[in-house]
């Protein structure tokens, strides 16, 4: 009989806390430990959490395979299925499957500078991509990781962040719209202003990998362009409502891709011939 | 492929003597429609059924079943452990293409686990049609097939010209090897030949379809999908009906007292509007232009990018059955500028 490849793991939540308000920082593990290392990925790809009685969603991966053992996941309460999760205390069971999707194409981006964008919510999955280049730091030229939230209780993972700050071989660059806190000590203003510290790029050895709200996308593809960098080398992660996760249920189709088998990470020279993208 | 003959009036015992194997299935006419039903009565098999309502897709990916049991202690099952056997007799070769188009996309990249339990269990019997003025497979070289049936039969007027597929079909026929003739005359590859020639010529309903996916890519922002928009109901009638449409949906049905929960995959279509919700509430598609559009372009476009040849096979359930008359080939017609018969 041939495997069931929408059959879940059961694993363990073995830590979960908010990041922000309404997201939900979530770390599991396999229930079987020893599967705990058999379960590889790559940074972008997402699995599908599972909730029996609920259903089930596709979430970004937030963990870096470089770290392996456990999952981890940056979860906004906004649906059906995240408000049960929501409920869900540490060490309680919830359902998994996959890996699915492409990923970045980490072994093509050997050798080359880094920076990474990302906006709000868009932190989740960048934060793979960074922490394996981080783990890696020899494989990459220069690091630039530029982040950007409304406000400084919106920002993810902003100790994580903040702690980066003290490294030297890479450019954390935080921002916020507006500091309502009179405490923050980083850059005000929106994300693409960030770009003025980025200083002496070889475009053509360079990276950019984006993620934010779509409103977000124009403004930094516009300066990744004029930074010019090639269209090919500036990925995105898109998101859409997949049900399988495996090129079959349709739900995640822009034309004639696949979100979920063709991406989730496409090049900006991909995404000028999508319709209907956002 | 080998191949034998059977005498008209041993089809019905024939098939009858098939149920050992399994449920013998076929169509059935009922009221304006055909409808592959289980065979109990073989006097009610209708031999000259162009199109059933709901095509083979139906045995391999029901229009829905289960897929998990779980209970409230956080168990769950696999609900689909094995399907009855089920022998399948006159399917059209448009269909037949249409399921090779689906062993693709669902036996490669991700192998479908519910689709090749259903696929090991479906036996196809093959069967020659001709065609009617919605027929257009020749368009699309869908009116002929060499493969993936396990038996097929021509009907050359008082007899059969039976192929042998596969291994399953040698096994069908050896059940009953007494009524079937192995003796293949010239006269017998006259007729066949005379019966090639004579049916591929039987298509009143001829398309071009070259290009198609450059038109569908230029055609994009033409105010003619506006108006193709604004006629269509909605209603998804086309993606239940279409040999290649397969998308789905899951959801989860919680257990009444004792019973164990259920989670049950469902067919869908991208035509109705909720089909690209996601969370939060933003919806990709809209617009029923943006759906008619996304359905076209994955007929006439996608599939050629990815598997080289159109999803769509020429059956013309389309035109039989929408509502407001949007089909392959109206829509081809009108992006290509021709004149449309209303």
């Amino acid at each position: 009989m041939s495997e069931n490849l929408y059959e879940p793991i059961p694993m363990r939540i073995v830590r979960r806390y908010d990041l922000v308000e309404n997201v939900r920082f979530f770390q599991v593990r396999p229930v079987e430990i020893e599967r705990a290392l058999t379960i590889n990925y790559k940074p972008g790809q997402f699995m599908m959490i599972s909730l029996f009685g609920v259903g089930e969603a596709p979430f970004s991966i937030s963990s870096s395979p470089s770290r392996p053992g456990l999952l981890e996941f940056g979860i906004r309460k906004i649906g059906v299925l995240t408000e049960e999760l929501f409920k869900l205390k540490e060490n309680e069971i919830i359902h998994i499957r996959g890996p699915y999707g492409n990923g970045f194409p980490i072994e093509k981006m050997y050798g080359y500078n880094l920076i990474i964008v990302a906006g709000g919510l868009g932190a989740v999955p960048l934060r793979s991509l960074l922490l394996y280049a981080l783990d890696n730091r020899d494989l990459f030229k220069k690091i630039y990781f530029l982040y950007g939230a409304r406000r400084p209780n919106e920002m993810l993972f902003l100790r994580e962040f903040l702690e980066l700050k003290e490294r030297e071989d890479l450019e954390c660059l935080l921002t916020v719209d507006k500091d309502d806190t009179g405490s923050w000590t980083e850059k005000i203003g929106v994300v693409t202003e960030l770009f003025k510290y980025l200083k002496d790029i070889d475009p053509q050895k360079t990276y950019a990998a984006v993620c934010g709200p779509p409103v977000m996308y124009r403004f930094v593809i516009d300066k990744l362009v004029n930074l010019q960098i090639p269209k090919h080398q500036i990925l995105m992660t898109l998101e859409r409502r997949m049900r399988c996760g495996m090129g079959k249920c349709g739900h995640c189709v822009i034309g004639s891709i696949y979100t979920c088998v063709d991406g989730p990470v496409f090049t900006y020279w991909d995404v000028l011939h999508m319709k209907d993208l956002i | 492929m080998k191949a034998y003959k059977l005498k008209k009036e041993y089809l019905k015992e024939y098939l009858k003597s098939l149920e050992d194997f399994g449920e013998v299935w076929g169509p059935i006419k009922k009221g304006e429609i055909d409808v592959y039903e289980k065979i109990t009565d073989y006097s009610l098999l209708n031999l000259n059924a162009l199109r059933p309502i709901l095509p083979l897709k139906k045995f391999l990916i029901p229009p829905k079943f289960n897929t998990f049991f779980y209970t409230k202690d956080g168990k769950y099952e696999n609900a689909l452990k094995e399907v009855k056997r089920k022998i399948v007799f006159g399917v059209h070769p448009c269909e037949i293409h249409a399921l090779l188009t689906l062993d693709r996309l669902y036996k490669e990249r991700y192998p479908d686990y519910y689709y090749l339990t259903h696929r090991k269990s479906t036996w196809i019997i093959a069967l020659s049609c001709v065609p009617d003025d919605k027929c257009f497979a020749r368009s699309l070289n869908t009116h002929f097939v060499e493969e993936g049936f396990d038996l097929g039969f021509t009907d050359l007027e008082d007899y059969y010209l039976v192929w042998v597929g596969s291994s399953e079909g040698d096994d069908l026929l050896r059940h009953r090897l007494d009524l079937f003739d192995e003796k293949i005359t010239s006269k017998d590859l006259n007729r066949y030949i005379e019966w090639r020639k004579w049916r591929d010529n039987q298509y009143q309903l001829n398309l071009d379809l070259t290009a198609m996916p450059d038109i569908m890519e230029l055609s994009y922002d033409l105010e003619i999908w506006n108006e193709i928009g604004e006629r269509c109901l909605s209603c998804g009638t086309c993606s239940m009906i279409c040999p290649t449409c397969t998308c789905f949906n899951i959801a989860d049905h919680l257990g009444i007292d004792d019973e164990p929960g259920r989670r049950e995959r469902f067919w869908d279509s991208c035509m109705l509007k909720i089909f690209a919700l996601v969370a939060g509430g933003h919806n990709f598609r809209e617009k029923r232009v943006d759906r008619v559009k996304l359905w076209y372009t994955h007929k006439l476009k996608a599939f050629i990018t990815e598997f080289g040849k159109p999803a769509c096979v020429g059956c013309g359930r389309c035109i039989a059955n929408c509502p407001v008359n949007i089909n392959v080939a109206e829509i081809t017609k009108i992006l290509k500028g021709e004149e449309v018969k209303k």
